[in-house]
Parts: structure tokens; sequence; C-alpha cells
């Protein structure tokens, strides 16, 4: 149970105020449209990169890579950091130069560019559509969290309110705020609060790690008392089953790094945005080289709350006995079922309708992997450091979401409004087309946030929804930057048969023990994946395939376009970027540097 | 012109780093409470790191943002000279 003392809720109202106050100094500054979606590209490079990183550590992947480490154990760590680095790096050295040279406002802008309107359209309306579901999803799953630990339950009782309002007033809270700075500040306002968000969360786990560690007996206490098939991520991956993550070793290497990793880092235009604010080419490339620094540790203390957690004693029920003076005392410890049905820390997931805790068809608790990390944060953090620790939950969902919306109102305007809604409308206007797209944002996430409140499957759904979506678009940018001969048509089509793979793959599998239904199946069951974990992957890589075999095809059929169009935009018609930079403080230098540490620590690591 | 983000980060955890280190210094005879991290009083010294970080950050912000200020002046001044 949660007991707050006023120093955690001055913490963590400090860090609100500093969220709100940060938009309004920066209000003054915002008076173009170019201020407020591409933050007047005047942002220092080490800014946008800590910015860059901190758009990947949203609440789903903060809460999500602590659950990936109690389930999959320290595997999922170099798996995350497997999947980030190459393509950080690959994105800053052959990529940037391509999307930030063209001017480009966002992701849907550069097809447009590169390609026509009906491919750019088309990727806005579902990138549009896949922003709101983020923002929606990571809401619920943190207002979840929040609600478990009872956070605002002694608030709610001293005022006399409903405990059930605590999930709504904190959706609601979270929002505001979220909504304040980005309204004020815009996508300045959004990444300055990212850097204070990425350090908080710094500030935040570490004590919690450093501690959890301790008390495992260092890094080799840790490793000895890991299952063996836990260890080093590759041991036991070559057939499925042999691995707790049950998967096959083409599906995780290709499926997981390359795929989800590349299209996210590559393609989302999440991410994309927080470099095209750097004020040249040569900080835009600098951009996600530093993030992929960021990246290098990041997996470690992010997974390690989780490995830590299945790694202690679950508590039980006991009753000590002692003598005091001739009577015998019993005290009882009554520990929840759901806790004691769990595993270490993490607790089993309870049947709402029974109160008991769920179990699988074979009789074994289903666990609330989600629950790892925050139980993590509770067990070792003293009152003081657990309000810096629940700040940091906050501020990584603030984050997120941040990032979600000001990439969801750059879309919407710059691609859906100006273009198509109201065509010639002055840059006043398109401003506060953009601060409306804003609120419209927020208020739609809410709706979806509700919406999966009550239907729980919208959760499950979002993988869909993202291999549906960045898979497709990660194979048309990258035909289109580095083919020249590739074409609108061709791309247009591409990414329709993207979509229709995704789905049909999705309709005739089925990860192992799930219905058919929103897990796959709905039109057959043709073959059942170990996990959805590896459903997905294949999912992700089926949409690839596809996209990018119709796409050739489709563009050798079709006239190309004359190369003298396409300068600046395909990477063999570009000049190479100049820079007066000596060798060694160039962005390739950094980037193999950062290659060879990564690569140094996931070995030493291992 | 804006802002440079160091001194708002410098100010939070200088001000997080205050309110945290009083704290585990005012509870430091406190077994209790620093029993769920085995004994170290967590709160001191994390909050006097977080100080030390937050004082940097600001020392930093303060002086890049001086010498903008600085260069945006020099500019400003052989602009009037241009005139």
């Amino acid at each position: 149970m949660l007991n707050l003392t006023a120093v955690d809720w001055l913490i963590l109202l400090l860090s609100l105020a500093f969220a709100v106050g940060i938009g309004m100094a920066l209000k003054e500054g915002i008076r173009t449209g170019k201020d407020f979606f591409e933050a007047g590209r005047a942002l220092p490079a080490w800014v946008c990169g800590l910015a860059f990183a901190g758009a990947g550590m949203g609440a789903l992947e903060v809460i999500g890579m602590g659950a990936a480490g109690a389930r999959y154990s320290l595997a999922a760590a170099h798996i995350c950091s497997l999947a980030a680095i190459p393509a950080m790096l690959f994105v800053g050295i052959f990529m940037m130069p391509l999307y930030y040279g063209s001017k480009a406002r966002s992701v849907p802008e550069f097809l447009r560019l590169r390609f026509d309107q009906k491919t750019r359209v088309l990727n806005a309306c579902l990138f549009a559509a896949m922003m709101v579901f983020s923002c929606g999803i990571s809401m619920v799953l943190m207002a979840r969290v929040m609600q478990q630990l009872h956070l605002f339950a002694r608030l709610f009782f001293a005022l006399g309110w409903a405990p059930q309002g605590s999930f709504v007033f904190f959706m609601g809270l979270t929002a505001a705020v979220v909504l304040a700075y980005v309204l004020l500040g815009g996508l300045t306002g959004a990444i300055y609060n990212q850097v204070l968000q990425f350090f908080l969360l710094l500030a935040g786990f570490l004590p919690m790690v450093l501690l959890g560690l301790r008390n495992a007996g260092g890094w080799s206490g840790l490793k000895a008392s890991l299952p063996a098939a836990g260890l080093g991520g590759w041991s036991g991956m070559s057939t499925a089953g042999a691995n707790p993550a049950g998967m096959e070793i083409a599906g995780l290497g290709m499926g997981l790094a390359f795929v989800l990793g590349a299209a996210f880092w590559c393609t989302d235009f999440r991410v994309i945005q927080r470099a095209l604010a750097a004020k040249n080419l040569d900080s835009a490339r600098r951009v996600p080289l530093i993030a992929a620094i960021a990246a290098i540790f990041l997996p470690f203390l992010l997974v390690l709350p989780g490995v830590l957690a299945v790694g202690l004693p679950t508590p039980h029920t006991t009753t000590v006995e002692s003598t005091i003076g001739g009577a015998i005392l019993h005290t009882t410890t009554v520990v929840r079922p759901e806790v004691e049905a769990g595993r270490g820390l993490v607790p089993a997931k309870v049947d709402a309708a029974t109160g008991k805790p769920l179990l699988t068809a074979s009789g074994q608790s289903v666990l609330d992997y989600d629950m790892a990390t925050p139980n993590m944060l509770l067990h070792f953090l003293p009152t003081g450091l657990l309000g810096l620790g629940l700040t940091a939950l906050l501020a990584c969902l603030m984050s997120g979401m941040a990032a979600s919306l000001t990439a969801f109102n750059t879309v919407f305007t710059c691609d859906l409004y100006q273009p198509h809604l109201s065509k010639g409308a002055s840059d006043a206007q398109t401003l506060a087309a953009g601060r409306w797209a804003t609120v419209g944002g927020v208020l739609l996430s809410i709706g979806v946030a509700f919406a999966a409140v009550h239907f729980n499957s919208i959760l499950d759904a979002f993988e869909l929804v993202f291999a549906l979506t960045m898979a497709p678009l990660l194979a048309i940018v990258l035909l289109g930057m580095f083919w020249k001969r590739a074409t609108g048509h061709g791309a247009f089509a591409g990414l329709l048969a993207g979509i229709a793979g995704a789905l049909l793959h999705h309709g005739l599998t089925l990860p192992m023990g799930a219905h058919p239904g929103l897990h796959g199946g709905w039109l057959a069951t043709m073959h059942i994946y170990p996990s959805d974990m590896a459903q997905n992957f294949w999912t992700a890589l089926l949409a690839l395939a596809a996209s990018l075999l119709v796409t050739v095809l489709v563009s050798l059929a079709t006239a190309p376009r004359p190369e003298a169009e396409l300068a600046g935009l395909v990477y063999s018609l570009t000049p190479r970027p100049r820079t007066r930079l000596v060798w060694w403080k160039r962005p390739e230098a950094l980037a193999v540097a950062i290659l060879l540490a990564a690569i140094a620590l996931n070995l030493f690591l291992a | 012109m804006n802002f440079d983000v160091r001194i708002p980060v410098g100010w939070m955890f200088t001000l997080t780093g205050l309110l945290l280190s009083f704290l585990g210094w005012s509870t430091q005879n406190n077994a209790a409470l620093y029993a769920k991290c085995q004994g170290i009083d967590s709160n001191l010294w994390w909050g006097l790191a977080l100080l030390a970080f937050g004082l940097a950050m600001m020392l930093y912000g303060k002086r890049a943002q001086q010498g903008i200020g600085n260069r945006e002046q020099g500019t400003g001044k052989r602009h009037a000279a241009r005139k």
C-alpha cells in the first residue's frame, strides 16, 4: 500500500509546475507556424537527441520493458538495444540528409515530395489515427498502474470522493498538463519538457536499480540467481520453445531488430520530428546518434527492474509465534491472494468477476507483468525518493503523450488541413489550426482511453495497428530514398499491399492459447505461433515483404520521374553533405564509436 | 530568443535535491524508514547527487545564455554601426 508524505507530493507537484512553466516561458517565442510545428529549426543537437530518445521511452515502452524483463529475463535488454542502435545510426548517417535537406515538415510531406499526394494522404490518415491510439492507450495503461498503487486513494478518501474517480482524475490531470505545455510552447515546449523528463526518468529509476542490484548481491549475484536459459539472450534461441521468449532465431533477428525497431526509429514521425527541429544539417544528423548513446544504457535501466522483481522472494501470509513474559503471541502478516499467487514482486491478475487470482487452463496463475517496475519502486524506495520514482513514471507518460500529440497536430495541419481542407490558408490560420488540432487530438485520445477501459481488446489491437502502419511505410521510405526508379503509383500500391498482407497473415494465424478474434485467426487458423510476440514479428515481416515486392513490381511497370526532380530526395542523386568539421568530429566517426561501444557492452553483459 | 533548457532542468533538480537531502538529513536516525533500502540513507545521498547535478546544469545553462546574449548584443551593435 502506498503511503506518500508531503515531500513526495511536493516533488510530484513541482515537476508538474515546471512542465507547465516551461510552456508559459516559451509562449512569447511562438509566433509563426514554423515556431509551433518545427521549433523554428533552431535547437542544439543534444537537446533534440535527448527528446529523440525520450519519444521512444513513453509509458508503453517503460512499463513494457520492465514487463519484458520480468517475463523474458535479461534477453529483453539485449533485444531492445539490438533493435534500436543500428536503426538509429542508419537514420542519422544515411536518411537524415534527405529528411532534413528536403525541408519537409513531416514524414508524409516527404512522401509527397518523393512520390505523390495520394501516398501522402493515405499515410497521413493512418499515422494520425495511430497517434491518437497510442496516446489514449498510454493514458489507460498508466492510469491503471496508478490505480493499482492507490496513488490518489488517500486524497480521494480525505475529500470524500468515490475511489473510482481517481482513474478519471489521473487521466484528466496528465492530459491537461500535456495539453497546456504543447499549446503554449508548441514543439519547443514538448522537446524542452522531454529533456527534463529524460533526466527525471534517470533520477527516479537509478536509485531503485542500484538498491535492487545491491540487494541481489551485485551483477554477479543477479546472474547467479537467473535460470540458465535466460542468460545472454542467445543461448537456446535457435529453436522455438527452447528459449523463454519462444521465438525462432529468424523471427527474432529479422522481425524484431529489422522491421519493428527500424520502422520505429527510421520512419516514425514521433521521433523524426525531434531531429527536424535541429538547427542545421550536421546537428540533425547528430540527433539520432546522441539518442543512440542513451539507448546503449537505457534498456538495462528499464529492463533490470523487471528481472530483479521476479528474483525477489514472493510474499506469503506468515504467522510468527513468539513468547513474551509467558504469553504466546501470534503475529500474522496477511498478504493478498493475488500477490501470493504471483512470482516475486509480480502479482497475479485478478478476475474482475470473482475477485480471485486468474488461472490459465493448466492451473498456473496469469501474471500481471506490467506491475513489475512500479512494484519495484514501492519495494526499494523510501518516502521522498518514492515521490521522485512516481514522478519518473508520470514523466515518461507525458513524454510519450507529448511526442504523439505534436506528431498528430503537425501531420493533421500540414498534410491534411493545409493541402485539402483549407487551401491557401495564411500562416496565422495554420497556427490556429495546429492549436485546435492539438485540443482535438487530446479529446480523441481521451475517447480512445475510455473505449479501451470498456473493451480490453483495444489494447491488444495496438500492436496490429502499429505493424499495419509502420512496416509498409518503412518499405516505401527505404525504396524511395535508395532506389531512384521507385514511383508514386508503386509506393501507393505497396502501402496497400503491405496493409492487406499484414491483415491476411493476422487473420490466418493465432498465438498459442488464444481464442480466434482480435488476437488473430478471424479468417481461419492455419498456423499457431508459440507467443503473440512471434506472431507480431511475422505479421510485420510479411507486411514489409509484400510492400517491397509490390512497390518494385508496380514501379517497374509505371513511368519513372525525371532524375532532375529527385535531387535531394534520393540518396544517389544527392550531393554528399558538406561539412567543415575535422574527421573525428563528424557524425560518421561518432556512429562507428557508438557501434563499437554497444557491441562491447552487450558482450560484456552477456 | 528561447532560453536555455538547462536552466529549468537545473532549477528542478536543485529544488528536488534540496528537498530530498533535507528529508534524508532530518530522518537519518530513522532505521525503520531505511529498512527497505538496506539501511542506507538513500534520500540524503541521492539528494546530494541531484543537488550537485542541478547546480552544474544551472551554471552551464547560465553561461551559455550569457554567451548567446553577448553575441546578440554584439551583432546588434554592428547593425547599428552600419546604419
